[in-house]
This record gives C-alpha cells, sequence and structure tokens, in this order.
C-alpha cells in the first residue's frame, strides 16, 4: 500500500523527520504512537501533500507511484485520505455540497460517471449512521460550529464517503467523549477491509482496545524507535515513553 | 407631489483617497461576453454641449419640459467637479472626447419579438437573455437596452391586466409624462453630483417601472443593460415606483464588449416607495473589466437611490465583478417612520480592477432600520474598498442598523479597504458596525485538496461560501448565474 523510506523532513530549516521507515500493507491497521510534538501529524501531513514541509531525503511510494511527485488533490483521488487533527471550517459550504464535490471529483479521476443527487443522498444517509450522526449536519457549513467531537465524527463520515484506500487518522480519538470514541471506532471497523489499509495516530491505549491494530510504532524526536504488536500500546499505556527514549539515548550514545 | 428629499451635501466629502499600491503586471481571466455586434448605428456626434442635448432630446421626439430640464441639468454639470474622493484612479477623462448618443438603427415601431433584427436577437441570445416566447416560461419579463434604446419588451400583456407600467424610459415619456414628470429627479435631483448631472443631460434610455397602489407584481421584473458601440458612453435612468403597499422584484444585470479604450457608463437609479410598499432591487454586473494588463473596461459611475416612506421598505443586492472602475453606493433615504432599508453587496475585483463601493443609510423617519452586509473580494492587483454611511437625523428616534464589512484577500498584491462614516444626531441610535479582513486559508484550501477537490474548485467554493449571505437575498436563477460569474471572473487568480 505505502511504503515510506528514510523520510527526512524539515520546516522552515529545522529538521522534524530523522529518517522515517515505514511499511504498510493492504488491510493492516498501523499505530503511530508518541510524545507531543515528536513528528506525528507532521508526517501524515507530508503523506497528504502540505506544501511548507520540505523532503529533504527519502522517499514514499503509494500503490507503487512516487507518493512525494503527487499534487495533493491527485493523492486524495489515488485513495489517500487524511482525517485531520484539527479539521478545517468552511463557511457558507454545506457538508453535502462539499462531500458531493469531493466524491465526483474522485469519481471523474477514476473514469467514473458523477453520481446524482438522488443516489448521493441514499449514499450519505446510508453512511451517517455508520457514525451515529443526524442528516441536519449535511446542510451545515462543514465544521462551522461543530463541537470538537462533532468535528471529529464528520472526519470518519467523509471517510466513509469518499472510501479511501488508506486512511490516515491523526488523533480522532482526542476530544471524544467515551460513547463517541465506541462510535467512531465501529465506523472505522467498519470500514477495514483486505484492500483498506490505516494509519492510526493516538496517544491513548483506548482507541487501540476498540480498533486493534496490527501494529505499534513509537515515533519520538522525527524517528521510530520501537514497533511491536498490540501489546506494545499496553506497554507504552503502563509504563510512558520514559524508559523507552532513555534506552533509546543509551542505544545511540 | 412628492417631495425632494434632503440634497446630499456629504457626496463631496463621502472620503478622502487613500495612496493606492503601485500597480504591476500579469495573470489570465478572459472576458467571456467580449462579442460586437455589426449593426448601424445612429450617433451624436463626438463632444458634448447644449446642442447634444437638444439633439438627444429631439430624436427622441420628447415633450419641451423634459428638454428644459436636461439643459437645465447640463448647465448645473458644467459648473460642477468630477469627485475626487473616491479610492481608484484612472486618467482624465476627456468627456468630449465620447459621443454621448448611440441607438441602434431601426426606426419602425415594432408589433412583436419576431421583427427585432436577427442580429440583435443573436447578441441577445449570446448573452443568454430570454427574451424570446419560449425562454420566458421562467417568469421573467425582460427590457433588453442595448446602447441605451429599449428594443424589446416582454410580458407587456400580462403586467397591463394588473395596471403594472414597465418598459422603456422614452416609452414611459411619451404615454405616461404625468408619471415621468412627478418622479423624474425626486429621489436623485440633477443637482446631486457630478455624474447624475451629466445623466440627467445626456440619458439616452432606461426603464420605467410602476406597479399601482396595491398591487403584487406577479413576477420578477428583468432589464439587460449591454454596452454596443465604441466609444460611447451609457447613461441610463431607471425610475421605479410603488404606490402604496405594492411590492415589486427588479433585476438588472449588464455585460458589455471587450474594447481597448475605456468606456463611460454613468447610470441612475431612483426608486419611489410610498408607504407600505417593498422594493427589492438586484444587480448582477459583469461590464468589461478591462483585459490582465489593465487595458480598457468600463469606467462604472453610478448613482442608486431609494426613498422609503412610512413601513416600506427597500433592498438592494448587488454582485459587483466587472468594471475597470466602480464608483457605486446604493442608498436609501428612510423617511418614513418604521421603514426599512437593506443593502447586500459582493464585489469581486481582479488583475487591475477599482472598486469603491457601499451604501449610505439615512434615517429620518423614527424607528427605521437598516442593514448592509458587504463581501468584497480582491483577487489579483486589484483594490477593493468599501465606502458607507449611515446617518441617523435628529428626529429619527430609535433607529438601529446593523453593518457587516468583509473583506477577503486571494494572494497578496491585491488591497482591500473599508470606510466607514458615521453621522449620528439622535442618542437614541443603536448602530453596530463589525468588519473583518481575512486572506483565503492555506488551510482552508489544503482540507479541500486533500477531499480530492481541485485548486480552482476550492477556491470558488470557499468564495461562494463566503458570499452566501447575500446570494441567499437573490432570485434563484440570478443567485447561479451569480456564482458562475463569481467563478469566472476568479479565474487566473491563483497559481
Ligand atoms: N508549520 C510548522 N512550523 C513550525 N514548526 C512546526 C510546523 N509544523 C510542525 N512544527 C514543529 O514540528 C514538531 C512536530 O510537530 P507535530 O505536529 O508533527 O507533532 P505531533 O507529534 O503531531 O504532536 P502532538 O502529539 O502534540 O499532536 C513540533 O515541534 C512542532 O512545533
Ligand atoms: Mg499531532
Amino acid at each position: 500500500m505505502i511504503s515510506i523510506k528514510n523520510l527526512h523532513a524539515s520546516v522552515e530549516g529545522t529538521e522534524i523527520l530523522k529518517g522515517i521507515n515505514l511499511e504498510v500493507k493492504p488491510g493492516e491497521v498501523h499505530a503511530v504512537m508518541g510524545p507531543n510534538g515528536s513528528g506525528k501529524s507532521t508526517l501524515a501531513n507530508i503523506l497528504a501533500g502540505r506544501e511548507e514541509y520540505e523532503v529533504t531525503e527519502g522517499s514514499v511510494s503509494f500503490l507503487g507511484n512516487d507518493l512525494l511527485e503527487m499534487a495533493p488533490e491527485d493523492r486524495a483521488r489515488e485513495g489517500l485520505f487524511l482525517a485531520f487533527q484539527y479539521p478545517v471550517e468552511i463557511p457558507g459550504v454545506s457538508n453535502a455540497n462539499f462531500l458531493k464535490t469531493a466524491l465526483n471529483a474522485i469519481r471523474e479521476h477514476r473514469g467514473e460517471d458523477a453520481m446524482d443527487a438522488m443516489e448521493f443522498l441514499k449514499l450519505v444517509k446510508d453512511r451517517l449512521q455508520l457514525v451515529e450522526m443526524d442528516q441536519k449536519f449535511l446542510q451545515r457549513s462543514v465544521n462551522v460550529s461543530f463541537s470538537g467531537g462533532e468535528k471529529k465524527r464528520n472526519e470518519i463520515f467523509q471517510m466513509a464517503v469518499l472510501e479511501p484506500k488508506l486512511g490516515i487518522l491523526d488523533e480522532t480519538d482526542s476530544g471524544l467523549d467515551i460513547d463517541a470514541l465506541k462510535i467512531v471506532a465501529n465506523g472505522v471497523n467498519k470500514l477495514r477491509s483486505p484492500e483498506r489499509s490505516f494509519i492510526v495516530v493516538t496517544h491513548y491505549q483506548r482507541l487501540l482496545d476498540y480498533i486493534v491494530p496490527d501494529f505499534v510504532h513509537v515515533l519520538a524526536k522525527g524517528k521510530i524507535i520501537k514497533s511491536g504488536g498490540a501489546e506494545l500500546a499496553h506497554y507504552l499505556e503502563e509504563n510512558g515513553y520514559d524508559e523507552l527514549l532513555n534506552a533509546n539515548g543509551k542505544a545511540a550514545a | 407631489m412628492p417631495q425632494t428629499p434632503i440634497k446630499s451635501e456629504y457626496d463631496d466629502k463621502f472620503g478622502s483617497p487613500e495612496q493606492q499600491e503601485t500597480i504591476e503586471k500579469i495573470t489570465k481571466s478572459e472576458y467571456k461576453w467580449g462579442f460586437t455586434t455589426d449593426i448601424d448605428t445612429d450617433l451624436a456626434p463626438k463632444g458634448l454641449n447644449e446642442d447634444i442635448v437638444r439633439f438627444i432630446s429631439a430624436k427622441k421626439e420628447e415633450p419641451e419640459w423634459l428638454l428644459e430640464w436636461r439643459l437645465k441639468a447640463f448647465r448645473q454639470w458644467q459648473k460642477m467637479v468630477e469627485p475626487k474622493w473616491p479610492n481608484v484612479k484612472y486618467p482624465e477623462i476627456d468627456f468630449q472626447d465620447a459621443y454621448y448618443y448611440a441607438a441602434p438603427k431601426q426606426q419602425k415601431q415594432l408589433e412583436s419579438l419576431e421583427e427585432v433584427d436577427p442580429k440583435l436577437r443573436e447578441t441577445f441570445d449570446k448573452l443568454g437573455i430570454s427574451i424570446t416566447e419560449q425562454k420566458r416560461l421562467t417568469g421573467v419579463a425582460v427590457d433588453a437596452v442595448m446602447d441605451s434604446v429599449s428594443v424589446a419588451t416582454t410580458f407587456q400583456k400580462e403586467l397591463q391586466k394588473h395596471g403594472i407600467i414597465f418598459g422603456s424610459f422614452s416609452e414611459a415619456v411619451k404615454n405616461h409624462p404625468e408619471l415621468v414628470r412627478k418622479y423624474l429627479g425626486s429621489v436623485v435631483p440633477y443637482t446631486d453630483n457630478f455624474y447624475a448631472a451629466l445623466n440627467s443631460a445626456v440619458f439616452s434610455d432606461g426603464s420605467f417601472c410602476y406597479i399601482p397602489k396595491g398591487v403584487r407584481c406577479p413576477m420578477e421584473l428583468s432589464t439587460y443593460f449591454r454596452i454596443n458601440a465604441a466609444n460611447t458612453g451609457q447613461f441610463e435612468r431607471t425610475l421605479i415606483v410603488a404606490e402604496e403597499g405594492a411590492y415589486v422584484s427588479y433585476l438588472e444585470g449588464c455585460t458589455a464588449p471587450m474594447r481597448d479604450e475605456n468606456q463611460l457608463h454613468a447610470a441612475v437609479v431612483e426608486i419611489f416607495v410610498h408607504d407600505n410598499a417593498e422594493v427589492k432591487y438586484s444587480t448582477v454586473q459583469n461590464w468589461y473589466p478591462g483585459d490582465e494588463n489593465g487595458k480598457g473596461g468600463v469606467y462604472n459611475f453610478v448613482t442608486k437611490r431609494a426613498i422609503t416612506h412610512e413601513n416600506a421598505k427597500v433592498s438592494w443586492t448587488q454582485v459587483e465583478t466587472g468594471s475597470a472602475i466602480t464608483w457605486k453606493y446604493p442608498s436609501v433615504i428612510l423617511k418614513g417612520d418604521n421603514s426599512i432599508g437593506e443593502f447586500y453587496s459582493v464585489a469581486l475585483t481582479n488583475n487591475y480592477q477599482q472598486a469603491d463601493t457601499g451604501t449610505k443609510m439615512m434615517h429620518l423617519g423614527k424607528n427605521t432600520r437598516s442593514t448592509i452586509i458587504s463581501k468584497g473580494i480582491s483577487a489579483g492587483k486589484s483594490q477593493n474598498s468599501y465606502r458607507g454611511l449611515v446617518r441617523v437625523g435628529k428626529n429619527a428616534e430609535n433607529a438601529r442598523n446593523f453593518s457587516q464589512c468583509d473583506s477577503l484577500l486571494i494572494g497578496d498584491k491585491c488591497g482591500a479597504h473599508t470606510f466607514p462614516y458615521l453621522e449620528i444626531k439622535n442618542s437614541s441610535a443603536q448602530v453596530e458596525h463589525e468588519a473583518t479582513t481575512s486572506k483565503i486559508g492555506e488551510d482552508q484550501i489544503f482540507y479541500l485538496l486533500q477531499r480530492g477537490i481541485s485548486e480552482e474548485d476550492a477556491i470558488n467554493m470557499i468564495v461562494n461560501g463566503y458570499c452566501k449571505e447575500v446570494f441567499r437575498e437573490l432570485p434563484m436563477e440570478f443567485a447561479v448565474e451569480a456564482q458562475k460569474l463569481l467563478a469566472v471572473s476568479l479565474e487566473g487568480s491563483v497559481g
């Protein structure tokens, strides 16, 4: 699905990613954990094509294409979806209109016909149920005056409509109450399939109780310092990052 | 006899111009409506003097009183100077170097639309104007004005049933001289300002609309203006009268062909709203804005004003995307108690366009209310200014105004300016003003890109969303057209 090799990136001259290696195969769920400021969102944003980061070294291949050469909209059309840590508000643009435009842009890219209003409505109603969102959110402006939790749910709703091949979830669990967490996790689980992969960025073991990952990686100071199975998250929950960081510090010294 | 409104002495001191940024070159976006029609035009000789005024009046077979009125306006104009306070820059206009009358040669009175010159019809078709019978299914009666003379008027019969008069100004002068005489200049006197005086002297045609007492106009009335002949100024005069308890929604759309020279346009719109009546006036203006280097384009100096009597209401809604220079402040004199004035505006400038637009709300009556929603969008190297006056007279107890003026910048070579003026002479007034200036958000664009939407569509979507509050005041078809127009006008503004 995606293969990240020795990825280095900096912003305004400061190196933030210092050699990331990550291989995600179809159907896999990878969790990325790590302290604040370690570079998790930076990684997600670079994969999505945000311009302010400069990739200084390394390569990323996505479904056989050189991802770093692709425009952000083409990455999305090819099936890469980022659920933002901080979803953006777009006043005056209805959620429905926004999603329909997005869906049809993706369909056009795939050589499919644009979806008409009826079909679209059927689809979105179905997907709203997946995240237990009310229909009134369709007519509201994108994320405007949504609560923190509603914004996160809206991200997963969009993912369910656009059906990407790779979903990158950047702290989708933060700001969710326990019921909403279950709903969101449930939604993601329903989207899991042998063809679809996920990279789930989170600080909390709790989410991983619901979305059970195949792999867990610890990102610290721009590098993946440890990888393991689902049990690694449990270990971190109990012990925190300190021990790992210290061990890594010593190993590096 | 309607009373002459307060003279607008503050026209002269609306605001001092701000120094403009140095102008550079670039960007694209071609004018879609740029084609000229080859019809023999009937031109008056170049230049402006009393003889030209007489020529125009004679051509139109006007009564003596109207000629006298024009001449008074002309003499007034000679004594006036061009206003210099708008935040726009352009080379000195030589008013003697233009034609003041151009009529499509077509003398015969027309019985039906089929008789209209096919080339003219073609022009209108290209503009997408529905003047043919079939197209009128949309329920829009169109009075099309090309180079000042009204060419065809539709839906006359249906309107006549209700006693509504809607047609060209010239026809109205012939058929309803008493009405025209009563109201002409009653809201915008020829002494009002330089361009209004000029218009009063040389106006060639325009639209006249009269809604009798208690009548709700059953359809939207629409006028399309279009400048065709080279180097002719277009001076239309529109007069709308809504009698007691009447209602009308009026649409004005404009386009002009592409030309290198600058074309002068100085229109006057007067709206007289009697007790309990309501008028909605919507404009979509896309006169030729000039090319991407700032060459050519229409100079648009317009005076639009309404006067409301007791419990009456007027809303101006405008979407301004065209013209090299726009100078325009649709205003309301809230004369009657409990009357309401509204102004909803989207003004978009790109390339080298300059717009100085806004409104004046003049509260004279008690419990009068006004709302101002202005959305300015600047792209390219353009300059976009909002200029608004809220004036509360000393007898206007409990007047209320809410103003919201937002500016959106696309790119970093354009400018947005806001000049709000307040003159409050009654302490019971409640006046609220909000203003924001923002750059189109990189975060917003990226969010849409990440969902697979192209950059161009992303910007259109954000801009349209930003204008939503204004667009929803427009009639449906007009709103759709306005959205498309924004998209076309924004082409080439990014990347
Ligand atoms: N656009 C930017 N300009 C300057 N610094 C940046 C920018 N983006 C990220 N950084 C810096 O890069 C580092 C990594 O940030 P990033 O957002 O990737 O961390 P994170 O792992 O997602 O943290 P958190 O868990 O708090 O979300 C931080 O020190 C941050 O301040
Ligand atoms: Mg983060």
